[in-house]
């Protein structure tokens, strides 16, 4: 599903030049569930902000389901996002101004999705991860981990080839932490191929391979065996 | 351009809109006032424009008013300070010497200037009223409107000494019933009866008259008065695409010639250029109004400006939303044409509300001044194109300031917008 091939990255910070990926050969399938981690500073985050097109690569390779990506301006960045990631972070990102349904409803307004179609299908994904009573409230009327399940929900609707999570479990308690990874799991279990970045050990083990990045290089992938999170 | 028809672009603009009220009712004001000032100004300088038209209406816009004085300088044998007398001949010499007259009309009052006017009785009822020597160009050059079914004085009345008159509305108030018909009947002036022919609907134009004047042929005026040749003053029409002051100066230049007045004595011969001052009004008027449309539409400027400053703002504020927009997949076009059409649907949204107002306000002010005549103000109105005109600018406007905060919303990278905590 992902092909990295010798990625490297560095960030010009005045007059030194940061090198934050130093040649990073990385296969993912289609199905696994990754967890991506390090500490801060490692170069987990950039990866993921490259794998998700919202930074561009300097040297190497990145292939997403057969698709080169490269060449990308912004238009394009912009379409393939749309097509083929669904984002979750850590602060949720949700619109403050508009409903859980209207926020789960935005990826299928830039596909051009049709508005009927689109409220049944946001409504659809949303009763997937339990929220459907829910759907006319504001974020600011949801807990958290109502709040970051409407951003699976938002992520999963435009039916992304891979799910990309950046600490999703940051911002939760431990007991929603787990809700969230069961449903992860259980997105995972239905064939979804998810990459999450993660510092948490116990978050990771829930995962069914760990990458370890450090100082810009993977130093660690292994197979895990997947912990139930429930 | 299809993204403009498309409900959900609209759905999105509205919703974008309606979640920030106070943004959003602040952004509009601006926008508001300055066309609201804009469409109050115009029209009420259209209205006076309208008012200055309408106070001149009465009278031909070319109008010049000639009349004779004492000298003040000595000339060809004759000491200063003569009383000059303007001749009934004096029109033929004019008329033959001065080009561009179109119509003189040589008059005589009694009644005007200190002198006695005319007692006038019919029956019981009795008046003094100013008595006019008429020729029938005056009603060429003055336009006053004879009521249905009376004429005023023409040439067989002038040929033949008739003892006919034109009678004032309130001469017709004062000295006939309500319900009777003035015309055909008889009044007595200084004791001679005269057939009523016309009453005349008194106009407030240039100078003296009132709605009791009453008109009679010259030829029989100097008769009755005995005046012989003499002429009050003369007024005159000028061709229209004559130049008004030159004929003037003509006129008296002549007039001097015929009755030996010294051709640098200014005071001899006064005069009074309706035309003139017409035209200086209405320059005045014109003035005004391109006043009003500079003012207006820098207000309107500034409303716009101040549009693309909240914008600005506001997507400085929506840094994170616009982020999240992108890495859902929102090319930077989509955020683009958003941020465009936000500034243009609120620009177009408050210049309706603007307009809206500012012709209501015009109408009150309207009805306020409807009865007041002698208030130079009436249909205070804006031209369609001119408000066509103020909304496409507005429009254009609205989507060139649109530009600087929508390219400040794409030059936002996501993956910083949503680094932002």
């Amino acid at each position: 599903m992902i092909k990295i091939n010798d990625l490297h990255k560095s960030y010009k910070m005045g007059s030194n030049s940061l090198h934050v990926l130093k040649g990073i050969n990385f296969d993912v399938e289609e199905g696994e569930l990754v967890a991506i981690m390090g500490s801060s500073g490692s170069g987990k985050s950039t990866l993921l902000n490259i794998l998700g097109m919202l930074d561009l690569l300097d040297k190497g390779s990145y292939d997403l389901d057969g698709v080169p990506i490269k060449d990308l301006d912004e238009t394009k960045a912009a379409n393939y996002r749309n097509k083929f990631l669904g984002f979750v972070f850590q602060s949720f990102n949700l619109i403050n101004y508009k409903t859980a349904l209207e926020n789960v409803t935005l990826p299928l307004y830039y596909q051009g999705v049709k508005r009927k179609e689109r409220e049944a299908l946001a409504l659809e994904y949303l009763d997937n991860v339990g929220l459907k009573e829910w759907a006319t409230h504001l974020p600011s009327e949801l807990s958290g981990g109502q709040k970051q399940r409407v951003a699976i929900a938002r992520a999963l609707v435009s039916k992304p080839k891979v799910l990309l999570a950046d600490e999703p479990t940051g911002a939760l308690d431990s007991t929603t932490s787990k809700e969230v990874m069961a449903l992860i799991q259980e997105i995972n279990k239905n064939g979804k191929t998810i990459l999450i970045v993660t510092h948490e050990e116990d978050i990771a083990k829930m995962c069914s391979r760990i990458v370890r990045l450090k100082d810009g290089i993977i130093v660690e992938d292994k197979k895990n065996k997947m912990q139930k999170a429930i | 351009m299809k993204r403009l028809f498309d409900k959900d672009t609209w759905q999105e603009i509205f919703g974008s809109i309606q979640k920030n009220k106070i943004r959003t009712i602040i952004t509009m004001i601006g926008v508001l006032w300055g066309i609201f000032i804009y469409i109050a100004l115009s029209g009420s300088s259209k209205g006076l424009d309208n008012g200055f038209e309408r106070q001149f209406q009465s009278i031909a816009s070319n109008s010049i008013f000639v009349w004779a004085q004492s000298t003040s300088l000595p000339y060809a044998g004759y000491k200063s300070e003569r009383n000059i007398i303007l001749k009934i001949q004096d029109a033929e010499v004019l008329k033959k010497q001065v080009k561009n007259i179109k119509f003189i009309a040589p008059r005589i009052v009694a009644g005007v200037f200190g002198d006695q006017g005319g007692s006038i009785v019919r029956g019981t009822k009795t008046g003094t009223y100013s008595v006019y020597g008429e020729y029938p160009e005056y009603i060429k050059i003055a336009t006053s409107k004879i009521y249905d079914g009376g004429r005023f004085i023409n040439q067989s009345d002038i040929e033949d000494d008739r003892k006919v008159c034109v009678i004032g509305e309130r001469t017709q108030l004062e000295l006939f019933e309500d319900d009777e018909d003035p015309i055909g009947k008889f009044i007595s002036i200084n004791k001679i009866n005269f057939r009523v022919v016309g009453v005349h609907k008194f106009v407030q134009g240039g100078g003296f008259g009132d709605d009791g004047d009453i008109y009679i042929p010259f030829t029989t005026f100097k008769k009755i008065f005995n005046t012989g040749d003499r002429v009050g003053f003369f007024m005159i029409a000028a061709d229209e695409d004559a130049d008004g002051v030159k004929v003037e100066k003509d006129i008296k230049a002549t007039l001097k010639q015929i009755h030996k007045i010294d051709p640098n004595d200014e005071r001899a011969i006064g005069g009074f250029n309706l035309g003139e001052i017409f035209r200086k009004t209405m320059n005045f008027a014109n003035g005004l109004t391109f006043l009003s449309l500079v003012v207006g539409i820098a207000t309107i400027l500034a409303g716009i400006i101040g549009i693309g400053n909240i914008l600005l703002i506001s997507v400085k504020e929506r840094t994170k939303e616009i982020g999240i927009r992108r890495a859902l997949g929102a090319t930077p076009a989509e955020v683009r044409s958003q941020i465009i059409l936000e500034s243009v649907f609120l620009t177009i949204l408050a210049g309706v509300i603007g307009i809206i107002l500012g012709a209501l306000v015009l109408y009150g002010i309207n009805a306020a001044t409807m009865d007041q005549t002698d208030f130079p103000y009436t249909n205070p109105t804006v031209p369609i194109p001119y408000v066509l005109g103020a909304l496409a600018l507005m429009v254009l406007l609205g989507t060139l300031i649109g530009i600087i905060p929508a390219q400040r919303a794409v030059s936002i990278k996501p993956i910083d917008a949503l680094r932002e905590e």
